[in-house]
């Protein structure tokens, strides 16, 4: 078990503990903030603009953002794309095969809502936060990279308010 | 002497990063297996059948003969860049150390072994 779990509680209780604390939390939450590894998970169009967007116009890289083709090795799920009722079991597998820390952004509306599948399919799944804890909620079919790259901003600067209290319930 | 020193210190440093950042590592990160975290990755399927696959142990000896020539383009390499300074007594040398593992893979031929049955 990791001293991670246990630092709030020995740290408080010594005086200046609390300093150490903070300290070891900004580095963890900038660590973790500007490498955000994200899994190759492209299910349809919006796959078309995450590429774009990792490409060299929009230029992931500058974020910390690499992809990763394994979930050991990934940080982040980017959901990008119809999710299907056949889908959805593969997704939540996924995620759980991720090491935390692990954030989820769904890109598009059909992760958000089912888009424009959302009246009259049988076989898509009505948004993702049915299957997995989404962390950020990015709009459009599909949203541009500019979206993109606004909702990772986004989910880095969620991810430097982080405490180390919270990981104990985790 | 005093070289050696520096080469152990480099080791001491070497050895240490990696156990301090292991350690570091195990302290700090968070530690939460569970059941369906350590199922292999198999694109996101359920894996068939365990991942200790077994290979068939003929293909032991193309691994050995494989070995023996990799080490032989490792004694080129070297030759091959100093050749220069070493003349024509490193070349007959050479080609007798060829001709002896070529002599091998000759004898390992005939023996059937390059056969796959």
């Amino acid at each position: 078990m990791g001293l991670i779990k246990k630092l709030p509680v020995y740290a408080e209780s010594m005086p200046g503990g609390s300093l150490v604390l903070t300290s070891v939390e900004a580095i963890l939450n900038h660590g973790r903030s500007k490498s955000l590894w994200y899994l190759l998970f492209g299910t349809a169009c919006c796959a078309i603009e995450l590429m774009c967007t990792g490409a060299s116009r929009y230029d992931f890289d500058r974020l910390g953002m690499i992809f990763r083709p394994t979930p050991r090795q990934a940080d982040l799920i980017i959901a990008a794309g119809t999710i299907t009722k056949k889908m959805a079991p593969r997704l939540r597998r996924l995620y759980d095969q991720m090491a935390e820390p692990r954030y989820v952004i769904a890109m598009g509306g059909c992760t958000i809502k089912g888009g424009p599948f959302y009246y009259d399919s049988y076989a898509v799944e009505k948004g993702i936060d049915h299957i997995i804890p989404v962390d950020i909620y990015i709009p459009g079919c599909p949203p541009r990279p500019e979206s993109l790259l606004e909702g990772c901003i986004h989910l880095q600067e969620k991810i430097r308010k982080e405490r180390l209290r919270d990981w104990q319930e985790k | 002497m005093s070289e050696y020193v520096a080469v152990l210190m480099f080791i001491l440093a070497g050895a240490g990063i990696v156990l301090v950042t292991f350690f570091m590592a195990r302290m700090l990160r968070p530690h939460n297996p569970y059941p369906q975290k350590d199922i292999n990755y198999e694109c996101a399927e359920l894996p068939v059948g365990s991942s200790w696959i077994q290979f068939n142990n003929r293909f032991y000896i193309f691994a050995l003969i494989f070995v023996i020539f990799d080490v032989e383009v490792i004694f080129l390499f070297p030759w091959a860049v100093a050749f220069g300074q070493l003349g024509l007594f490193a070349l007959v040398e050479m080609v007798v150390f060829i001709l002896i593992l070529l002599f091998g893979l000759f004898y390992a031929w005939k023996k059937g072994v390059l056969k796959w049955v």
